[in-house]
C-alpha cells in the first residue's frame, strides 16, 4: 500500500516520561459554553449559586451539542460574554473555587442496557473528541452506517504534545476496557490502534494489554506528520479512501482519539463527567516542561507558571500543537476540552516571505496531493470555480505546506481563507 | 510577555530552507565547475564571473527600483543567473557583450514578466540563446586550454569544441581539458555538484536522470550501440551544466514529478535531434528553451489528483 506524504518534523517529545501530576486547584476558572463543534450551551446556573464539581451548568436543546459541567466547587461569581480564541462569542461560567472540589451528591454510574441508553448517558457526559475537534462523542459513537472497524487515533502527531502518551502509558487497561465497552455497544468486530512508532513506550504497554484480546491489533505508524489526520490515519491503517464530502462512517470507520476513550470508560465506572483534562505544557520560554490533569476553565497562565515559564521569554501562547494549533491572545485563556497542550514559544524567526519559485516542496508534503501553490494563487484571484476544480474543500490545514515553502508563503493560511471563500460563494 | 499576544496562523513552525538557502546553495554546487573554469582558462575566466554577477544584481536592483517593487537583490536569484551566464560563456567574450547577456536575462526574461517566479524561460539559458544568434562568431571563439596545467592569460589559438571536432580523449573530456564555455567542460566538477545539489534535496533526480537516460538511449539507438559515442556525447559540450543546473531550475520547470520526467525525456531527445540533424552543433540551450515553454502544459496534464477526489472511483 502507498504511503500519503507528509512532512518529518522535530519531535521535542520533552514530556514523554514525565508522569500527570494534578494541577492545583486554581482560585477562579472561567468555562466557555462553547467547547465542542456544535450549538453552544446555555448556562443553567445563576450568579451567586453555589456547585459543585460534576454539576451541570451549561446545557443545550441541540442535538448537536455536549453538556458543560462544574469543575471546581465553588460560587459561580460571574456569567461574562467571552470571546473564544477562534473569534466567536459564547457566554461563559465564572467559578472562584472553595479549594473542597466537593463531588456533586447526585453522580451515579450511569447503567444502561441498550445502545441507546448508552448514548443518552454519554451525551449527559458532556464528552468530545479531546484529540482537538471536539465532536460531541453521542454523535460519533451514534453512526447510521454499518461499523466493521473502529480505530482508535493515538499518533499524536504534532511536535511536542504527549497528553495521549502520557494517558497510553499511565493507563492502558481503561482504555483497552473503553474500547471493549464502544466495541461491545455498537457491535463492532475488529480494532486497530494507531501509535506512532515515536512512543515505544506506550506501544509497549498497550501491547501487552491488548495481548489477550485477539480482535484489538497495534498498528505502529511511521513518526511522519500528519499521521494523526483521520484521512491518513484511515489509509494507512485500512487502505480505506474516504471520499471528498464523505465521513469515516460511510466506509465503514469509526475513528476515537485515544484520551476521549480513557474518559469515556473512566464516566462510566465512576460516573463523573468531562470536567478535567491531560494538558502537555512546553514550549522554548517554559524551563521545567509538564504533564499536567488540569481542571477545566484553568487559565492557562497557571499551567504556565507550573511549569517555570521565562515571561520575558514568550512571544507566542499556543493551544495545542505548533502545526494546528489555535494561537491564543493572552495567558487568561481557559483550559478547555480539547486543549491537549500549551506551548510557550520565543518570537517566531525572522524570515523574508519571496515569490514562488516553483520548487514544488508543498506538492510533494501535501498528504492529499492537493496543489497549494496552485490553490494559493486561484485564491488570490477570488476564482471560487477554480478553487473547487483543485479540491479547496479536501484541505485539512495541516499546514505542511507552509512548513516547507522556502518562499515563506502562508498557504495553508490562504486555503484556510479560500474554503471560507468558497463556502460564502457556494450560498 | 505582553498582555496582548499576537494571534498568529498555524502553522507556528516552518522549516529552515529559504529561497535565498536555496540560490546560494546552487552557486556553492558551480563552484567546482566555477574552478576549473578558472584554471582551464585563466583569470579572465573569474572575472567574467564576477562581471556578470555584478551587472545582473545591479539590473535587478534597477529594475525594481525603477518599477518600485520590493527590493529582490538579496533572493541571491540575480547572482545565480549571473554565475550560471557566466560559466555558458567562451572566455574569449568582450565585456559588453556580457553584460548585455545579463541584462537582456534580468531585465527581459525576467523582469519584465514580473521578477523571480514568473519568468516563463531560464534566463540564462534564453540569453545565452540570444548572445549565440546575435554574436555567433563571438560566442563560438574558443580557446584552448593549455593542457591539464594551471594556466594563466589565453592567447588567441582558436580551437572547435568537441562537438565540432571530435578527437578530444574521453578523459579529456571528463577533466575539461578542452576547448568549449567557461562551466560546461569538466563534466566531473558538473558531475560533483550536480550530486551534492540531489544529496541535498534541492533538485530532484527526475530531471537529470530523465535529461541524460533519453539522450544516451537515442544516441545509442542512433549510432547502433556505440558507447564510446554515447559517453562522448554525454560528456562533450553543454550537457552536464544543462542537465544539471539549467534544465532543473525550479521557476521555468514542471513541479509534478511526473511532469519531470517527461520534460527531461523531452529535453534529451530535442538535444538528440538538434545536434545530429539540426544546423546548429549544440543542441542543449535550445532543448531546454523549448522545453521550458512547455512547462506549464506538462504542469497541467501531470497534476496529481486529489486524495478521495469526488466522483472519480479509488485513488492511489
Amino acid at each position: 500500500m502507498r504511503k500519503l506524504s507528509g512532512v518529518r518534523l522535530p519531535h521535542a517529545k520533552d514530556t514523554a516520561a514525565k508522569p500527570f501530576t494534578a494541577l492545583p486547584v486554581p482560585e477562579k476558572v472561567l468555562i466557555p459554553m462553547s467547547m465542542h463543534m456544535g450549538a453552544p450551551c446555555t448556562p443553567t446556573v445563576k450568579l451567586r449559586q453555589t456547585v459543585t464539581v460534576g454539576e451541570t451548568i451549561g446545557t443545550s436543546e441541540a442535538a448537536f451539542s455536549a453538556d458543560i459541567h462544574a469543575s471546581v466547587s465553588g460560587t459561580v461569581t460571574a456569567i461574562p460574554d467571552y470571546r473564544l480564541p477562534n473569534g466567536n462569542v459564547c457566554k461563559a461560567v465564572e467559578i472562584t473555587s472553595d479549594g473542597q472540589q466537593t463531588p456533586f451528591p447526585d453522580i451515579t454510574v450511569p447503567s444502561y442496557t441498550d445502545r441507546a441508553g448508552f448514548l443518552a448517558a454519554l451525551r449527559r457526559s458532556g464528552a468530545v473528541g479531546m484529540g482537538g475537534a471536539g465532536l460531541p462523542a453521542h454523535i460519533k459513537l451514534d453512526p447510521k452506517q454499518k461499523i466493521d472497524q473502529l480505530l482508535v487515533n493515538a499518533a499524536e502527531c504534532e511536535p511536542y504534545i504527549t497528553a495521549d502518551d502520557r494517558i497510553m502509558q499511565e493507563h492502558p487497561l481503561t482504555i483497552l476496557a473503553g474500547i471493549r465497552r464502544i466495541m461491545d455497544v455498537l457491535d463492532i468486530p475488529e480494532c486497530a490502534i494507531g501509535v506512532e512508532e515515536n512512543k515505544p513506550e506506550a506501544l509497549r504497554v498497550l501491547h501487552e494489554a491488548a495481548e489477550k484480546d485477539p480482535a484489538i491489533t497495534l498498528v505502529p505508524l511511521p513518526p511522519v506528520y500528519p499521521q494523526g489526520a483521520e484521512k491518513v490515519l484511515i489509509y494507512h491503517i485500512t487502505g480505506r479512501i474516504v471520499p471528498a464530502g464523505k465521513l469515516p462512517a460511510d466506509v465503514g470507520v469509526l475513528v476515537m482519539n485515544v484520551t476521549s476513550i480513557y474518559f469515556l470508560e473512566t464516566y462510566f465506572t465512576t460516573g463523573m463527567p468531562l470536567v478535567s483534562r491531560g494538558v502537555t505544557v512546553d514550549g522554548e520560554a517554559v524551563k521545567a516542561p509538564q504533564s499536567l490533569i488540569v481542571p477545566i476553565g484553568t487559565p492557562v497562565r497557571c499551567l504556565l507558571e507550573a511549569a517555570g515559564y521565562e515571561e520575558e521569554k514568550v512571544a507566542r501562547l499556543i493551544a495545542g500543537g505548533p502545526m494546528m494549533g489555535q494561537s491564543l491572545p493572552s495567558a487568561d485563556v481557559p483550559v478547555t476540552k480539547t486543549m491537549n497542550a500549551v506551548l510557550a514559544l520565543g518570537p517566531a524567526p525572522e524570515r523574508r516571505t519571496t515569490a514562488c519559485i516553483r520548487c514544488g516542496r508543498c506538492l510533494r508534503a501535501c498528504p492529499l496531493r492537493l496543489c497549494p501553490t496552485e490553490l494559493e494563487k486561484a485564491y488570490e484571484r477570488r476564482d471560487a470555480a477554480r478553487l473547487k476544480e483543485l479540491e479547496i474543500g479536501l484541505c485539512m490545514l495541516c499546514g505542511c505546506c507552509s512548513y516547507v515553502c522556502p518562499a515563506n508563503r502562508p498557504l495553508a493560511e490562504s486555503h484556510a481563507l479560500a474554503k471560507a471563500f468558497v463556502r460564502k460563494e457556494g450560498q | 510577555m505582553a498582555t496582548r499576544l499576537p494571534i498568529k496562523p498555524a502553522p507556528h513552525l516552518r522549516d529552515e530552507l529559504t529561497t535565498q538557502k536555496i540560490m546560494l546553495l546552487v552557486m556553492a554546487a558551480l563552484v567546482p565547475a566555477a574552478m576549473s573554469g578558472i584554471i582551464r582558462f585563466g583569470w579572465r575566466a573569474a572575472f567574467l564571473m564576477v562581471f556578470c554577477i555584478a551587472v545582473s544584481m545591479g539590473t535587478e536592483g534597477i529594475c525594481r527600483m525603477l518599477m518600485k517593487r520590493e527590493q529582490t537583490i538579496q533572493d541571491g536569484s540575480a547572482a545565480l543567473t549571473g554565475l550560471l551566464l557566466a560559466l555558458n560563456l567562451p572566455v574569449t567574450l568582450p565585456l559588453w557583450a556580457a553584460g548585455v547577456g545579463c541584462v537582456f536575462a534580468i531585465a527581459v526574461v525576467k523582469q519584465l514578466f514580473g521578477g523571480l517566479g514568473q519568468n516563463f524561460a531560464n534566463p540564462a539559458i534564453t540569453a545565452r540563446v540570444f548572445l549565440m544568434l546575435s554574436l555567433t562568431s563571438d560566442m563560438t571563439n574558443w580557446i584552448l586550454p593549455r593542457g591539464k596545467t594551471l594556466y594563466f592569460g589565453y592567447d588567441a589559438v582558436s580551437a572547435a569544441t568537441p562537438l565540432v571536432n571530435t578527437d578530444v580523449s574521453l578523459q579529456d573530456l571528463f577533466w575539461g581539458a578542452h576547448g568549449g564555455c567557461i562551466g560546461e567542460t569538466c563534466v566531473a566538477a558538473l558531475l560533483f555538484g550536480g550530486m551534492f545539489l540531489i544529496f541535498l534535496g534541492l533538485v530532484s533526480p527526475a530531471i537529470p536522470g530523465a535529461y541524460l537516460g533519453s539522450f544516451a538511449l537515442c544516441v545509442l539507438v542512433y549510432s547502433g550501440g556505440d558507447f564510446h559515442e554515447m559517453f562522448y556525447q554525454l560528456m562533450a559540450g553543454g550537457l552536464m551544466l544543462g542537465a544539471f543546473f539549467m534544465a532543473t531550475d525550479y521557476v521555468t520547470s514542471p513541479v509534478t514529478t511526473l511532469g519531470r520526467i517527461l520534460f527531461g525525456i523531452g529535453c534529451g531527445v530535442l538535444t538528440f535531434l538538434i545536434r545530429y540533424f539540426g544546423s546548429f552543433p549544440e543542441g542543449v540551450s535550445l532543448a531546454i528553451l523549448l522545453m521550458d515553454i512547455l512547462t506549464p502544459y506538462l504542469d497541467r496534464l501531470t497534476m496529481p489528483r486529489p486524495f478521495g477526489a469526488a466522483g472519480k472511483g479509488d485513488a492511489a
